[in-house]
């Protein structure tokens, strides 16, 4: 046996000089030289895609990363350019950003917060991610944002529909185009009042967790509004997966409407025991049952099959869209994968282009300079219209889409049919709205890091 | 006799609770609401009931604690899934009068199925893919099972429970995977027959208002192809010479053995039997829900909730406490008990459990000695 004169305090001795020596250099250039975090310094530029690419929302996150590939494409000067040839600001040349070429990463969400804010530390500190952008679902928003808040960089949120997002957590260095359960409501409630009366009663069926509770209550706002009278409404748990319990006492409560302020796969369940219950097929207080989905995505909508015939519902954008942005991005989406993008995919290439654009305007990509060039940034040619990213909460004000599930499809992407286009002033509302946080809601300053 | 003796105080004991049940709920909730939740307790006990009836199956034959058992129900619903898309199998004809999203002529798929026997027949073959599918998934499942138990769950016989749930908790895990790889993460609507559409009125039936006490058409059917099943396993188990074998086996494996018989082949193919089981579970539990590759997991927990519950090894015991659970979770679930107890209706199947463990460690009908070595 060979005997070494190595001993613990030794080792561990030797162990910090030599720590400190190889840190050094470090000490002295990283940090002190970038103005924030993850400066760019090569010849390209990292963005980091976090999307759930395993779990319940998997088949969405992997169209948002589709997306993504094509606006990496069409950022770095391939393909046809897409919605960049659309777009109202002409800041954007094809040559990456800031002459940079575009590259990213990608992290998986799982729909998880937990595992979300894992992915998303470790492309801005593994990685070097200068953004983060994705995501399918509120709860993991809120959380990527604050994380993102913290570290210094951009969030461009992915499909988050909760006002929470940009109402009482909104965040300096967060934005959303997506639209929220407000706008949902506002939109709603008119065309469901035109249809189906002024005088229902309508019960809820909740998911229970953020987003469910802001729905439940932008659609309770604006459709007692109108005079539709509330009965009930009931939280379903989030895991839950046979909805029956809660679909039977629905025709015993005298209620004529239901609405299911449920998302994804509770959507999907939720949605075919009602159908399966015959609910449409009654008559209650004089009138034809009826049953409202605030929230569609036509991905999910494809799992309840039939069931969402003639089910009105909401919709951030949808393919079958006829301005050119949309044109444009079908065609080249379409094109390269074979099918058309869902509005999950249409939110995440949009954010992608915008941020890039807003880094070209502002000639940095230092979060504050990049906040200060999308705040209050009005543009065009993008699928939904004119729109504003306010400066006071960071969310995209733009027309919202009325929907009902089609009743005779031409193909199995032509679920969804618009009813109407409602004009972004109906849907808009003050920053201290009590639905989006009231007054103490505040965005903060923006943090570039570093 | 003794154990008989106790065993009827146990049935007295609990038959008496469940009309106490019965007659409270009544007096609180209407004989409508009671009616009504009752039935759909029975419907989602039949699904909860047929899963733990092959997971105590398993584990009172084989001595395993098998946690792929959901990944075998979703198995089952997968197989519904894979029929209707070979129904569906199409080639595509190119329709110039229309367009697709992209402007071009569009493709449309045309069934085999048109093709051999007209749309109409087609139509009707397709339309009846759930049904058809029970048939299919027999020889599918019971080739699962014992390849399942063949290849993988046999060498863990003489290993500890932990080792067991460890492997075949990673086994689902793998299975699950594999459907998602080759069906994707989204749910797959695979719809009962259009016959079966709707729902019947047992309102109007029993004397109430009509549109009152309305209950789906193949909620129903699920309930009465569970009971079916189940009675078809226990007459199985109960008037068959193998049947008689299994359960000898059951009580004392030794000396079956000793007696010459090869006990094994018979335990193998009881996974076999139990995997069917909960195969057709899931079949006929598509049109419900629309299948996804994790719904094995979403029973998983709640199955051996009801095995504990029921008393692990014990078939009837599974059986009872299957519909009990389902009966309760239904009352739970309804917005007049969440207002007094929010949340009740997601801690129910636990808080009884642990109420029945607290009082009857065994379970409400589990044998002395099982587990407890």
């Amino acid at each position: 046996m060979s005997k070494t004169d190595l001993t613990r305090r030794g080792l561990l001795k030797t162990g910090a000089v030599a720590g400190a020596g190889v840190a050094l250099p470090t000490i002295f250039t990283a940090q002190s030289a970038s103005a924030f975090t993850n400066e760019p310094t090569g010849g390209s530029v990292t963005l980091g895609f976090n999307v759930p690419q395993t779990g319940p929302y998997a088949d969405e996150g992997a169209d948002e990363l589709r997306a993504y590939e094509l606006a990496v494409e069409h950022l770095n000067g391939g393909g046809d350019g897409g919605m960049m040839s659309t777009f109202s600001s002409k800041a954007l040349q094809g040559n990456g950003i800031l002459g940079k070429k575009v590259e990213y990463v990608t992290g998986d969400t799982q729909t998880k917060a937990d595992a979300a804010r894992a992915s998303a530390k470790s492309m801005i500190e593994k990685d070097g991610a200068v953004m983060i952008t994705g995501g399918s679902s509120s709860g993991v928003a809120v959380a990527v944002q604050a994380l993102c808040q913290e570290a210094g960089v951009i969030f461009m949120a992915g499909l988050t529909h909760s006002n929470d997002t940009t109402g009482k957590d909104r965040k300096a260095n967060g934005f959303r185009h997506f639209f929220n359960s407000y706008m949902s409501g506002a939109a709603l409630a008119p065309v469901l009042a035109g249809a189906y009366g002024t005088d229902r009663k309508a019960y809820h069926l909740t998911a229970d967790y953020n987003w469910g509770y802001t729905t439940e209550e932008a659609v309770k706002a604006s459709t007692e509004a109108l005079g539709w009278e509330t009965v009930a409404a009931v939280k379903t748990p989030l895991t839950q997966t046979d909805f029956s319990s809660y679909i039977a006492p629905v025709l015993q409560s005298g209620a004529d409407t239901l609405v299911l302020n449920h998302y994804g796969g509770n959507m999907v369940n939720s949605l075919t025991n009602a159908v399966q219950f015959g609910l449409r097929d009654k008559q209650v207080n004089g009138k034809d049952f009826q049953i409202i989905v605030p929230l569609y995505s036509r991905l999910m909508a494809k799992g309840a099959g039939a069931n969402v015939k003639g089910i009105f519902g909401s919709t951030n954008w949808h393919w079958s869209l006829q301005d050119e942005g949309s044109k444009a991005f079908v065609k080249s989406f379409g094109t390269k994968y074979g099918f058309p993008p869902s509005q999950a995919a249409h939110t995440c290439y949009v954010q992608a282009l915008l941020y890039a654009d807003a880094v070209e305007r502002a000639g940095s990509f230092n979060p504050c300079a990049v906040v200060e060039a999308l705040e209050g940034f009005e543009f065009d040619g993008m699928g939904n219209g004119k729109t504003l990213y306010r400066a006071d909460d960071h969310q995209c004000f733009k027309d919202v889409l009325v929907v009902k599930g089609k009743e005779n499809p031409d193909s199995e992407f032509d679920l969804l049919e618009i009813v109407e286009v409602t004009p972004v002033d109906q849907v808009t509302y003050a920053p201290d709205h009590p639905q989006m946080g009231g007054a103490e809601a505040t965005l903060g300053t923006c943090n570039p890091g570093a | 006799m003794d154990n008989s003796r106790s065993n009827l105080t146990a049935t007295t004991g609990v038959l008496g609770a469940i009309v106490a049940f019965f007659v409270v709920v009544g007096l609180l909730f209407g004989v409508e609401a009671t009616i009504l939740q009752t039935l759909d307790g029975l419907s989602k006990g039949s699904a909860y009931a047929l899963i733990a009836l092959g997971l105590t199956l398993i584990f009172g034959t084989l001595g395993v604690v098998n946690f792929a058992h959901g990944a075998l129900f979703m198995i089952g619903a997968f197989c519904a899934v894979t029929l209707s898309r070979v129904l569906t199998l199409s080639h595509t004809v190119i329709d110039e009068s229309k367009t697709d999203f992209l402007g071009n002529p569009s493709k449309i798929q045309v069934p085999y199925l048109y093709d051999w026997f007209g749309k109409e027949t087609g139509d009707a073959i397709i339309d009846w893919a759930v049904p058809l599918a029970i048939l299919f998934s027999i020889p599918i499942m019971v080739l699962v099972g014992i390849v399942m138990e063949r290849g993988l769950i046999k060498h863990f016989y003489k290993r500890p429970h932990a080792d067991q749930i460890l492997v075949t908790f990673g086994l689902a895990i793998v299975l699950q995977e594999i459907i998602k790889a080759f069906y994707g993460a989204n749910p797959i609507p695979t719809p009962a027959p259009a016959a079966f559409s709707g729902s019947f009125d047992f309102g109007a039936m029993l004397g109430f208002d009509p549109n009152v006490i309305i209950y789906p058409y193949w909620r129903i059917i699920y309930f009465a192809f569970g009971a079916l099943l189940i009675g078809g396993v226990f007459a199985f188990l109960q008037f068959t010479t193998f049947g008689m074998v299994v359960r000898a086996g059951m009580a004392d494996r030794e000396t079956v053995q000793l007696l010459g018989i090869n006990i094994d082949r018979r335990f193998t193919l009881m996974f076999g039997l139990a995997a069917a089981v909960a195969g057709l579970a899931g079949v006929m539990y598509t049109p419900i829900n629309s299948p996804n590759y994790h719904m094995g997991m979403d029973f998983l927990v709640l199955s051996f909730v009801v095995v504990v519950v029921g008393g692990m090894g014990s078939l009837p015991g599974a059986v009872l406490a299957g519909f009990l659970l389902g009966v309760l979770e239904a009352f739970a679930s309804m917005g007049e008990v969440l207002e007094v107890l929010p949340g009740l209706n997601q801690i129910i199947i636990f808080l009884v459990a642990i109420i029945i463990l607290l009082t009857r460690p065994r379970g409400l009908m589990g044998r002395k000695g099982v587990m407890e070595e």
